[in-house]
């Protein structure tokens, strides 16, 4: 709806300095500048996935398989969660990295809870989201009160959870959940039926228009630029388009995990907080600038309570669907890589480590990466010794392409 | 050319104003017996050396420290300010010499940020429209306001940490520095824009060690001297006068600096 004409009029288009970035010509060479300035976003996401799924399917033709995608849908659930708390603490430049254990921690409560004491199932899952909401704010309040770092606090939680869940499991090490539980057939069978999947396919694009629309005409009316009715309606036909193809493609094996679409929700739930509130806003401030956001008038340990406290109970959230999707209760819950999957998750997606920046969408892409990496390399039959070695490469590459873009964020000043 | 207090020959009463300001950090007296007095639509520079205590009164103003002793009237009103928020309230603002803006946010976020409409479903569309009025009032030329802050100059940021101060509707508005690290062009535009505070009926506290910066704008120089009162003078005062109350004498390095150049030339021009 810009054109040269009225360009003049527009409220924030009228400076002589500002590119002229209207129609699709403009949207891309906005796209590039963005990209050369380092603001990456989820560039890096496409292009690693493109690559491991050539390479994972060139080795190995099971790796697209419809059957093999809704497994790995299965299980980035689990991690996905805890790496969306994750996102939480790295926007305001903290880090957690006792999510393992305190998932771990988790699924053991509910395996003693639940089938030692009996107790009702969900009396069991909301205790155990108790301990990890607790042990989030002690977490900030060491942060807080003694200005422990988060590194150091949440690296003897991470050996103290680990122990407390080795005490509480006891000498047998294991507890088997009832496999005709309901808890157990969400984690591991529970799929929408087809219809479901095909019409929830079709929610993003049309609340996309819809809301869009709802915004371009109130800039609109604001004086402010907007966006075309025909390039809302483009968007919203592509994103049907392709997550009605996902949903066909699917749909030919067992059909779209409910477990991925309690994920999705959260990541949803999560993004609207992080970019549409004020509380959203302020974690984005804390991270960025402690002392601006304290002048602000923000409760800057209010918001740091609300991150630890977030990030601690959705590891709680996942630990107890990892034991729904294992139907076990064990000591190896959490131990091993699902620490650095979450964290390098989160990273991948496109939030930095440094605070400050990052979406709750980084932990679904960049699970979705993380998996992808773990799914090909067990159909290739790798030892865990391989395995380790790629992932701990893969960290690697992430945490470089987040620091070099940042170094040149700040040498085109996009910070 | 020191003037007298000039509150009592206006007819208005001053917004702020202050009495026998004392503050001391232990032993050490920061501030002793100061009075201050800012009047609506006028320019006040505070000018002093290195630990005058202009930056104590400054925080006190702000809400930042308490005052050991003496009295604050803000509209006639005694008033405590005792802490920043209270300050704020009253409708004192303060844009400390670091700006604290958050670089990774936009300059809308920045300007609203702690204050946002709807916290639960934030109004950008009115932040924003709001956000190019209060820019389009100061004259800033700013290009996007949906670029984040670390895209702009220093000049640019000043302004928008100026217009940030200004959403709260403040009856006094204290610039620490605002020209400490501006180029010659940006510092032109910053004065500009704090004539233009003043024009909207502010009050203005500008502290600033640059003279002519000072001169430029100021309608009241107010001097400290070692925690103390040392002064006020009118922009039209010499540079000679205002450095012998900053520094407390005639004979101080400045002057002796400007002697010894005197001789230099005198000794160039007869060979």
């Amino acid at each position: 709806m810009t054109t040269a004409s009225d360009r003049g009029a527009l409220l924030d288009r009228s400076d002589e300095r500002l590119k002229d970035r209207s129609g699709a010509k403009g949207a891309i060479s906005g796209f590039l500048d963005r990209v050369r300035s380092g603001d990456l976003g989820s560039l890096p996401v496409v292009v690693g996935l493109v690559l491991i799924c050539t390479i994972f399917q060139t080795l190995n033709p099971v790796f697209l398989s419809p059957n093999n995608l809704v497994n790995l849908l299965f299980d980035c659930s689990t991690v996905g969660i805890i790496s969306l708390g994750i996102v939480c603490v790295l926007m305001v430049g903290e880090i957690d990295l006792s999510v393992g254990s305190v998932s771990g921690l988790s699924s053991a409560l509910l395996g003693v809870l639940w089938v030692q004491w009996g107790w009702p199932v969900a009396l069991a899952i909301l205790a155990a989201m108790a301990v990890g909401f607790v042990t989030g704010c002690v977490y900030a309040l060491l942060l807080n009160r003694l200005g422990m770092p988060s590194f150091v606090s949440t690296l003897s939680g991470l050996l103290a959870f680990l122990g407390l869940q080795l005490y509480i499991l006891g000498p047998t090490g294991s507890i088997n959940l009832p496999y005709d539980s309901p808890l157990v057939n969400f984690g591991q069978l529970l799929v929408m039926p087809h219809w479901v999947s095909y019409a929830l396919a079709v929610a993003p694009g049309v609340l996309a228009l819809a809301l869009g629309y709802r915004k371009a005409q109130r800039r609109q009316a604001a004086g402010l630029s907007s966006r075309s009715f025909g390039g809302l309606l483009l968007q919203a036909v592509a994103i049907t388009l392709a997550l009605e193809l996902v949903a066909y493609y699917l749909n030919r094996s067992r059909g779209v995990p409910w477990m991925f679409a309690l994920f999705v929700a959260l990541v949803v739930a999560m993004n609207y907080a992080l970019k549409r509130t004020q509380w959203g806003r302020s974690m984005t401030a804390v991270g960025g600038n402690r002392e601006a956001a304290r002048r602000a008038g923000i409760n800057v340990r209010l918001i740091y309570t609300s991150a630890f406290a977030l990030c601690a109970t959705l590891a709680a959230t996942g630990g107890l669907l990892s034991a729904a999707r294992l139907a076990t209760a064990s000591q190896q819950a959490g131990t091993g890589d699902v620490n650095l999957n979450a964290i390098a998750a989160a990273v991948i997606g496109g939030t930095s480590l440094f605070g400050g920046r990052g979406s709750a969408y980084s932990a679904l892409l960049g699970i979705i990466v993380i998996q992808s990496i773990a799914s090909g390399l067990t159909l290739l039959d790798l030892s865990s010794s391989l395995r380790y070695m790629i992932t701990g490469c893969v960290l690697a590459i992430a945490v470089i392409v987040d620091s070099l873009a940042r170094r040149s964020r700040v040498s085109h000043g996009r910070a | 050319m020191a003037i007298p207090d000039t509150s009592s020959t206006t007819s208005r009463p001053p917004v702020l104003s202050l009495r026998g300001i004392s503050k001391n950090f232990g032993a050490v007296s920061a501030l002793t017996d100061v009075d201050l007095d800012i009047n609506a639509g006028e320019i006040v520079a505070l000018v002093g050396d290195n630990g005058a205590g202009k930056s104590t009164l400054v925080k006190i103003l702000a809400g930042a420290h308490m005052p050991s002793s003496g009295s604050i009237t803000f509209d006639g009103q005694p008033v405590t300010l005792a802490n920043p928020a209270a300050a704020l309230k009253l409708g004192i603002a303060t844009v400390f010499q670091d700006l604290a803006l958050c670089e990774n946010l936009d300059v809308v976020a920045n300007i609203f940020l702690g204050r946002e409409l709807h916290p639960l479903r934030l109004d950008e569309v009115s932040m924003e429209v709001r956000a190019w009025t209060l820019l389009k009032e100061l004259s800033a030329r700013i290009p996007s306001v949906r670029e984040p802050v670390a895209s702009l100059s220093g000049g640019q940021r000043q302004t928008v940490a100026i217009a940030r101060s200004l959403l709260m509707e403040p009856r006094v508005i204290l610039l620490d520095e605002p020209t400490a690290a501006l180029g010659v062009a940006q510092t032109a535009e910053v004065l500009n824009l704090i004539e233009r505070v003043r024009d909207r009926g502010l009050g203005v506290v500008m502290i600033s060690h640059n003279m002519e910066d000072v001169r430029a704008v100021a309608d009241r120089i107010v001097v400290l001297r070692l925690g103390r009162n040392n002064g006020i003078f009118l922009p039209g005062a010499s540079n000679q006068e205002l450095v012998t109350a900053i520094t407390g004498a005639d004979d101080n390095a400045v002057s002796r600096r400007g002697r010894r150049a005197a001789e230099a030339r005198a000794q160039g021009e007869q060979p």
